[in-house]
């Protein structure tokens, strides 16, 4: 059986990369997709321990996150296109209307 | 009687407020004038009645205070709306309504016609009713009331025309010749209230019951009070005209000319005679304020009645005769003659109020023509204007018996007597510039050829007019037998009145009996040659010469000048205090004060908060990725605080 530690340390390693794209890209797809990879990095995380624990409270967040996350993908995907319709551009460099 | 000395203050009121409420929709003249007149007719009837009840009594019992409400109670501190009827006061108060009555009678005519007829009657009554309040008053808090009451009517008053043009020093409309009156008495009226702040510190009341029962127990030369009394003179320098604050009553002839005559001659600028007077217990204790009471009245005398002497407007003349004579009151105060002082207070309401009414009678004549040299001739388009102003020179010249000459006599008599020969003398060529230049204006204005346009058709006054005049000037002539002297074999009725009000006084004050009544007779020989030889030197050289004064100031050039102009004092207090007040204003307190310290801590709070939200605003750059960042380093802290912790 792979220890635990494996599974903590994919996990992390996974999120980490999705948190430094959302920071550092500036394609809104991109940063999109790498949201996608935290949430599926908490998922791993909520699965490995489920396993481990024996406890299935886990894999049911699992699909309440991935239902959210169909639900999110579907209306950020919406935002994009409408975003490319407005401007046609995906950079959130020009898409700076908040600041004054 | 006594317990309706309500009903004297009262009358004045309820004619102030029919007029003032429903006046403008009365629009009868004669209703209007009836409701004035009458209101003030009835308070001098009431205060007759309160008379002739005090003429019954014993003296001593003679006065009395009436309490109408507590005005003010805190703590131990309490001021009642009280009047006290006494000897004195009753006395102001018969010449308050009744000469007030006849210039309220005479105003009807004078009046006649103009747009703020009601407004005149209004602010008349108002103040009436202040100055009663004035002279009734039985303490200091209630006098204060009715002395700045007076103020506010003069001022009122002053500037009635207030869209009219007038000339002086700073003054272009009637209204600054108000401005100007109000500023000036309110330098008087600053030291008056320091003055009742100290009685109230050294005797613990404010009314003249009680101050003057502590003032018994002090010492003559008690240091504060001579600052009180100071003062409380000073206040009366404002409100009475004298030497230094007399500047703004010469300019206070912008209004109309029945103001002039009640407010500004015969009652109003009395008030501080009138004051000093009632507080001669205190004054007594001071020596040292009675001797500048003294020096302060004799020069305001000369001086003003050489002003006089150069002034060529009819109302100018007044004005400054009544500086003078006002000057003479102060004179004898000052010599600790109160009697002698309140009696001049009413033969000059009585002369003085005749010849301005006579002036203003001229004045309506002449179109508003005021300036003497273009007149002439009147004595026979006007008669009655003539006689009656002709009188009451000679009773303000002192022509023996009228009542001019036993009150001025009485002054300066007891000037030499009590004070000294030099007050004596100054008062008597203060007497002497009187006759000649009251001479001079009869003259110029009455005798000689015209000197008016031929266009100007002068016409006798109307019977409202000429009858105050007539009583006045009746009253000018037997005014002064109620004090003739006992060298002249007279009872001096007013000195027996008077006594028991001055009586602490003149105990405290031990003046020497005089009996040497050959000096007496001298001085008064002297005085009579005074009157007569001034007023026939200003007589004959105005008559021979209307045009006598360019003759004299091409001889005396820098001294008539100097007269002409009254000493520049005008122009000395307007650059010694005026201009610097005015660009001290501009310059300090608004150039640098306001623009820079008011303004700049408003606008400095502006900016600091701007400069504060310039700050903060780099956090909201408006890039969402800096915004997340922010979210994880805060995540990580708020983590790593949990793991260490």
């Amino acid at each position: 059986m792979i220890p635990i530690h494996y599974y903590l340390i994919l996990s992390a390693v996974m999120f980490i990369t999705g948190v430094v794209g959302v920071l550092t890209r500036r394609n809104a797809i991109i940063i999109f997709m790498c949201i996608e990879l935290m949430l599926n990095s908490v998922n791993l995380t909520f699965v490995a321990f489920s396993s481990y624990l024996g406890n299935a409270t886990g894999q049911m967040f699992v699909f309440f996150v991935m239902a959210v996350a169909a639900a999110e993908a579907a209306v950020g995907l919406a935002i994009v296109i409408a975003l490319f319709r407005n401007k046609q551009t995906v950079n959130i460099n020009d898409v700076n209307i908040l600041k004054w | 009687m006594h317990q309706y000395v309500g009903l004297i203050v009262l009358f004045p009121l309820i004619g102030l407020f029919i007029n003032g409420l429903f006046g403008r929709k009365i629009k009868n003249e004669k209703l209007i004038g009836s409701i004035g007149s009458g209101a003030v007719g009835l308070s001098f009837l009431v205060a007759i009645g309160i008379f002739v009840e005090m003429l019954g009594m014993p003296a001593e019992e003679r006065g009395s205070v009436v309490t109408l409400f507590t005005w003010i109670a805190a703590g131990s501190f309490k001021v009642s709306a009280a009047y006290q009827i006494d000897q004195l006061s009753i006395f102001m108060t018969l010449v308050v309504t009744g000469v007030g009555f006849l210039i309220h009678v005479y105003s009807i005519g004078y009046m006649h016609g103009d747009r703020g007829f009601w407004r005149f009657f209004t602010y008349l009554n108002l103040f009436i009713f202040a100055m009663l309040n004035l002279v009734l008053a039985d303490n200091y808090l209630l006098m204060f009331l009715g002395w700045e009451g007076v103020g506010l009517c003069s001022y009122l008053l002053i500037g009635f025309w207030y869209d009219k043009k007038f000339d002086g020093v700073g003054i272009t409309w009637t209204g600054d010749a108000g401005n100007k009156a109000f500023w000036v008495n309110r330098i008087g009226d600053f030291a008056f209230m320091i003055g009742m702040f100290l009685i109230f510190k050294e005797f613990g009341s404010l009314t003249f019951n009680e101050v003057m029962g502590g003032a018994e127990n002090l010492a003559v030369g008690n240091s504060n009070v001579f600052w009180i009394t100071l003062l409380l003179f000073i206040g009366a320098t404002g409100k009475s005209a004298q030497i230094p604050l007399f500047i703004w009553l010469p300019d206070a002839m912008a209004g109309p000319t029945p103001v002039s005559a009640l407010i500004h001659a015969a009652t109003m600028v009395t008030a501080g005679v009138y004051m000093v007077a009632r507080n001669s217990a205190l004054y007594a204790l001071a020596p040292d304020t009675m001797m500048v009471v003294a020096v302060v009245g004799a020069l305001t005398a000369i001086m003003a009645a050489s002003i006089g002497i150069a002034q060529n407007d009819i109302k100018k003349v007044l004005a400054y005769s009544t500086v003078s004579q006002l000057g003479y009151m102060f004179l004898a105060l000052g010599v600790g003659a109160f009697t002698a002082g309140i009696f001049h207070v009413m033969t000059h309401a009585f002369f003085k109020a005749c010849l301005f009414l006579g002036s203003g009678s001229v004045i309506h004549a002449m179109h508003e023509e005021q300036d003497i040299r273009h007149m002439g001739g009147l004595k026979k388009v006007m008669p009655k204007t003539y006689w009656t102003f002709l009188i009451s020179s000679f009773a303000i010249a002192g022509f023996p018996p009228l009542a001019g000459f036993f009150s001025k006599d009485e002054i300066l008599w007891k000037a030499f007597a009590d004070g000294s020969g030099v007050l004596w003398a100054i008062g008597a060529l203060a007497a002497l510039m009187t006759a000649f230049y009251m001479l001079r204006m009869v003259t110029l204005t009455f005798e000689g050829e015209p000197r008016w346009a031929a266009d100007k058709h002068p016409h006798e006054s109307p019977s409202s007019m000429t009858i105050p005049l007539i009583v006045l000037a009746a009253l000018a002539v037997v005014g002064g037998f109620i004090g003739v002297p006992a060298v002249l074999g007279g009872g001096n009725a007013i000195h027996q009145w008077l006594h028991p009000v001055f009586a602490q006084a003149e105990k405290t004050m031990a003046l020497p009996e005089h009996h040497n009544h050959a000096l007496e007779y001298a001085l008064m020989a002297i005085s009579v040659a005074i009157a007569i030889s001034g007023a026939w030197f200003g007589y004959r050289m105005f008559k021979k010469d209307p045009e006598a004064d360019g003759r004299i100031s091409s001889k005396l050039g820098f001294i008539y000048n100097l007269l002409s102009n009254k000493y520049y004092v005008d122009e000395g207090y307007d650059g010694a205090i005026v201009q610097p007040v005015v660009k001290t204003s501009d310059r300090f307190l608004f150039g640098f004060f306001d623009v820079r310290i008011i303004d700049g801590i408003v606008n400095g709070s502006a900016s600091l908060t701007a400069w504060v939200s310039r700050l903060m605003r780099t956090a909201q750059s408006g890039v969402v990725q800096n915004y997340a960042a922010l979210i994880v380093v805060g995540t990580l802290i708020v983590l790593g605080l949990i793991i260490i912790g």
